[in-house]
C-alpha cells in the first residue's frame, strides 16, 4: 500500500474542496463517536478507582428519599470487617438560587472520620483541624472553591429545601482530590442541632469503610440482613455500584449509546463511500490510461483504497482532537456524576477509532475500486460521465 | 424564469445511487433528532395530562415534591374548608389528603428493582381524578391490604399482575385492579388505601399532601396564593399543572444530550450534502452553461441548485421520519429526579415531532446547498460549455 501513496496522496489533493469536505464530515461524525465511546468505557467498563473499592453505602431499600433511622450506625459498626461507619447525608439545598449553575452536591459528615474514609483527600493538617474544632466549619473541593473565588474563612449560606433550616457555615479548609473533588462538607452535628427534633433520628446513608476490599461482598450481605425485619430495610451496596444506579434514572443510557453509535458508523459508511464512489466515476478514464500505462488492476484497486484509508484516519484523527474537547467541555458541565468530571478519550477508545477508520476507508471504496479495477481499457477510455 | 422543478427531480432520480446514499445519511440523523424530540414530547404528554388546571396541591413549605413533603392530619382539618374549595353534593369539601411514598418493583430487565411511587388516598381522590378508570379488576376495598395499579405498571412488571401479591410495608398486598388514567402519569403509580398505607409505614399522621379541587383556574390560582400566604400552614400550594410541569426537567439531561448528539451529526450530513452537490454542480457544468444561453438567468439557476439541495434533505427527512415512527409503540421509563421513582410513557412521534425533524432535514439541505448552488450560478456561460 506504501508504494501507492504518492499517487493517492495526489488523487486526494486534486479535488481539495471534496477531500476537505469528506474529511471534516467523517471528523464530525467520529468525534462524536469518540464521545460517546467515552462515555460507554467510563459508566459501563472502569471498575472504579482502588480506594472506592473499601466503601460501601447503606440506604433505605425503599428509596434514597426515605430514610434509615440514625441508630443502624452503632450496629452496621459490629459487622465483621467493618472498620468504620460515617454518617453520609445529602443535604440538596439551595446556594445563592436554583439556577442549575449553583448546583452542587453538599454532604453533611461526621468531621472527624471524613477524611479517614477518604484516604485520597488531600488537606493541611492545620486546616484539618481547623474544620474538625469547629461546629459550623465545612470544607470544599479545589475547583468548587475556585469556582465561587471562595477563601479560607468565607461564609457560605446554605438554604434548606429538604430540611427546613438556612445554614451558616465558616469555609475552614480546601481539599485536593484527584476524583469526585467537587463537593462541600460540613458537620452532620451543626444540621442535627438545627433541624427539628422529630427528623434528628433519622439519616438519608451511611458510608461504609471496610477494613480489606475482599470483604466487601460480605459486609453488603450482612448489613441487609441484619435488618431484614426491620422497619426500615437497607440496601447496601459498593460506592460504585450506588454512583452506576443514578445512571439509571436517565432511562435506558446503554441502549441510548450504542443505538447512537451505529446510526453514527452506518452514516460515516455512507459519506465515505458516496465520496470514493464519485471520486472513482469522475476519473474512469484516467484509469483507463494507468492501465495503458502497464497498472494492474491490483494496483488500481490498492491506489484507490489507499485514498479513501487516507481521508478516513485522517478525519479520525481530527475527530478524536474534537472528542477530547467535547469531553473537557463535559468535565465542566455541572453534575454529580464524577464519572463525567474525569472523562477522557481513554487510549482504547482512540485504538478502536483508528481501526473503525481504516475499516470504513476500506469498506466505503471495496466497490468503487472494484469495478474500476475490473472494467476494460476500452470502456475506460470511453467512458464519459 | 424559474427552472421547472422536474430537472432537479430528473436529476436526483439519475444519479440515484449518490441521492440515496447522501439521503439516508440525512434521514438517519433525523432520526435520532425525532426520536430524542419524541421521547421529551411523550414525557410532556404524560406529566402535562396529569396536571388539572382546576386542581390545587397542597405541601409543606420548602419541599419540592409529594414525596419529600409532609401533611399532618390537624392540618388537613384546618385547611380543607378554606373558601374557594368546592364542595360535594353531600357539603363535604373535595379535598384529598394523600400519603406518597415508593416501593421497589423488580422486573425481568431491571433484576435490581425500579423505584414505584406508591400513593395512599380515600374515595374522595378517586372523585377528583375522574378521568381514571379501572380497566381489569376492581376498586381496593377500604380497611382492606389491596393495591390497583397503573397500566403501564401491569404491562411492564409482571409482578403486578392481577392477582398477583407485593410486599411492601409490613406485609403483602393482593393486586385486585389495573386502572387507566389516560395519557397521565398515574399510570405508573400503585393505589392503595390511605389509612392501611400509612399505617404500614409508620405514619398515620404524617401524610404528604392535599389535592383540591376548585371551580376554575382563576379560582385555582386565587386558593394558591390564599394558602401559601395563610402563616397558620406554612404550606406551599401550586396548581397540579405547575406541578407536573416541574417534573418534566426529568428529561432534560437526556434532551440536551440527544440535541448535541444531533447538532453533531448534522454537521456530518450537512458536508455530505455539500458535497454531493458540489460534484452535481460541477458533473452538470454543461448543462448549466446550456440553460444560460437559453436564458435563465444567475438568479434561477442558483435557486434551482438550491432547491435541489432542499429537496435531497427532504427526502432525507421524510426517510428519517418513517424510520423513527415505529416508537410510537414503544413505552420507556425514565427516572423521576423529583420523586426518585420512575415515570413510564410512551414514545410521541406526532405530527408536530415530524414537522420538526423535516425542518431540521432542510436546515441541513440548506445548509449543503448554499455555496454549491451560489458556485453554479457565477459560473461564466462560456467557461462552462467547455467544461466536462
Amino acid at each position: 500500500m506504501v508504494n501507492h501513496l504518492p499517487l493517492a496522496v495526489k488523487n486526494g489533493l486534486r479535488n481539495r474542496r471534496r477531500s476537505l469536505l469528506t474529511i471534516l464530515s467523517i471528523a464530525a461524525s467520529l468525534s462524536l463517536l469518540g464521545v460517546l465511546m467515552a462515555m460507554y468505557q467510563a459508566f459501563y467498563l472502569s471498575p472504579g478507582t482502588e480506594d472506592q473499592a473499601f466503601r460501601l453505602i447503606t440506604r433505605n431499600r425503599i428509596s434514597l428519599a426515605t430514610p434509615l433511622p440514625v441508630s443502624y450506625r452503632d450496629q452496621i459498626k459490629q459487622v465483621p470487617g467493618v472498620r468504620e461507619v460515617m454518617i453520609f447525608q445529602w443535604f440538596g439545598g439551595v446556594y445563592k438560587d436554583t439556577n442549575f449553575e449553583n448546583f452542587f452536591a453538599r454532604f453533611a459528615v461526621e468531621a472527624d472520620k471524613e477524611f479517614l474514609m477518604y484516604p485520597t483527600y488531600r488537606i493541611p493538617d492545620e486546616q484539618k483541624r481547623a474544620f474538625q474544632n469547629e461546629r459550623t466549619a465545612c470544607v470544599a473541593g479545589r475547583p468548587l472553591a475556585d469556582r465561587y473565588g471562595w477563601k479560607l474563612g468565607d461564609r457560605i449560606t446554605l438554604m434548606g429545601d429538604i430540611y427546613p433550616v438556612d445554614l451558616e457555615l465558616t469555609l475552614r479548609g480546601i481539599y485536593d482530590a484527584p476524583r469526585d473533588n467537587e463537593n462541600l462538607f460540613f458537620h452532620y452535628l451543626y444540621l442535627r442541632e438545627a433541624i427539628p427534633a422529630s427528623m434528628r433520628d433519622y439519616v438519608g446513608t451511611f458510608i461504609i469503610l471496610a477494613k480489606d476490599r475482599d470483604v466487601v461482598p460480605r459486609i453488603a450481605a450482612a448489613v441487609d440482613k441484619m435488618f431484614v425485619n426491620s422497619p426500615a430495610q437497607t440496601k447496601t451496596e459498593t460506592e460504585r455500584a450506588f454512583e452506576m444506579s443514578f445512571l439509571s434514572y436517565l432511562g435506558n443510557v446503554k441502549v441510548f449509546l450504542l443505538a447512537v453509535c451505529g446510526a453514527v458508523t452506518f452514516t460515516l459508511l455512507l459519506v465515505t463511500g458516496n465520496t470514493m464512489a464519485m471520486s472513482v466515476r469522475e476519473r474512469v478514464r484516467e484509469v483507463g490510461i494507468l492501465k495503458t500505462l502497464g497498472f494492474t488492476p491490483g494496483g488500481i484497486l490498492g491506489i484507490v483504497l489507499t485514498e479513501s484509508v487516507l481521508l478516513s484516519v485522517i478525519g479520525a484523527f481530527l475527530g478524536l482532537g474534537v472528542s477530547e474537547g467535547l469531553c473537557a467541555f463535559l468535565r465542566r458541565s455541572p453534575t454529580t456524576f464524577a464519572d463525567l468530571k474525569m472523562l477522557h478519550v481513554p487510549y482504547s477508545v482512540i485504538a478502536l477509532s483508528l481501526l473503525l477508520a481504516v475499516f470504513i476507508g476500506l469498506a466505503s471504496a471495496a466497490i468503487p475500486a472494484w469495478s474500476a479495477s475490473k472494467r476494460p481499457i476500452i470502456d475506460c477510455l470511453r467512458f464519459n460521465d | 424564469m424559474a427552472i421547472p422543478l422536474s430537472y432537479n427531480l430528473r436529476n436526483l432520480s439519475v444519479r440515484w445511487t449518490t441521492t440515496v446514499m447522501t439521503a439516508v445519511g440525512i434521514g438517519l440523523t433525523v432520526t435520532v433528532m425525532v426520536s430524542i424530540l419524541g421521547l421529551v414530547e411523550g414525557l410532556h404528554t404524560s406529566l402535562a395530562a396529569t396536571g388539572n388546571p382546576r386542581h390545587v396541591l397542597v405541601m409543606r413549605k420548602g419541599s419540592t415534591s409529594e414525596l419529600t413533603s409532609t401533611m399532618t392530619r390537624q392540618t388537613f382539618q384546618d385547611l380543607r374548608f378554606t373558601p374557594g374549595i368546592l364542595r360535594s353534593p353531600s357539603g363535604d369539601p373535595l379535598a384529598s389528603l394523600e400519603m406518597v411514598t415508593v416501593m421497589v418493583l423488580e422486573s425481568p430487565d431491571r433484576p435490581e428493582g425500579m423505584n414505584i411511587t406508591l400513593r395512599g388516598l380515600l374515595p374522595v381522590g378517586f372523585t377528583l381524578r375522574e378521568q381514571l378508570k379501572v380497566v381489569e379488576g376492581r376498586k381496593f376495598l377500604p380497611g382492606n391490604r389491596e393495591v390497583i395499579v397503573g397500566k403501564s405498571i401491569s404491562d411492564r412488571y409482571p409482578k403486578a399482575r392481577i392477582g398477583r401479591t407485593l410486599r411492601f410495608g409490613r406485609g403483602e398486598w393482593t393486586v385486585v385492579g389495573v386502572f387507566d388514567s389516560g395519557l397521565s402519569a398515574a399510570n405508573s403509580e400503585v393505589f392503595a388505601d390511605l389509612d392501611q398505607v400509612s399505617a404500614d409505614f409508620f405514619r398515620s399522621d404524617i401524610l404528604s399532601s392535599v389535592l383540591a379541587r376548585t371551580a376554575d383556574e382563576t379560582a385555582a390560582r386565587t386558593l394558591v396564593s390564599r394558602l401559601s400566604s395563610d402563616r397558620r400552614f406554612s404550606v406551599l400550594a401550586l396548581t397540579e399543572r405547575e406541578y407536573y410541569e416541574q417534573q418534566t426537567k426529568s428529561g432534560d439531561v437526556v434532551k440536551i444530550l440527544g440535541f448535541i448528539v444531533a447538532a453533531i451529526m448534522a454537521v456530518g450530513s450537512s458536508f455530505a450534502a455539500m458535497n454531493t452537490m458540489y460534484a452535481a454542480v460541477s458533473r452538470r457544468a454543461a448543462e448549466i452553461g446550456t440553460l444560460r444561453v437559453l436564458g435563465f438567468t444567475r438568479g434561477s439557476i442558483l435557486l434551482s441548485f438550491f432547491l435541489e439541495s432542499v429537496f435531497l434533505s427532504l427526502l432525507g427527512g421524510t426517510f428519517g421520519c418513517l424510520l423513527a415512527l415505529p416508537l410510537n409503540l414503544v413505552q420507556a421509563g425514565i427516572g423521576n429526579w423529583v420523586t426518585f421513582s420512575e415515570i413510564t410513557f410512551a414514545f410521541h412521534v406526532g405530527p408536530k415531532t415530524m414537522a420538526e425533524g423535516l425542518a431540521f432535514a432542510m436546515l441541513m439541505g440548506v445548509v449543503g446547498g448554499l455555496l454549491p448552488a451560489r458556485m453554479a450560478a457565477s459560473k461564466e456561460i462560456v467557461i462552462a460549455l467547455r467544461e466536462t
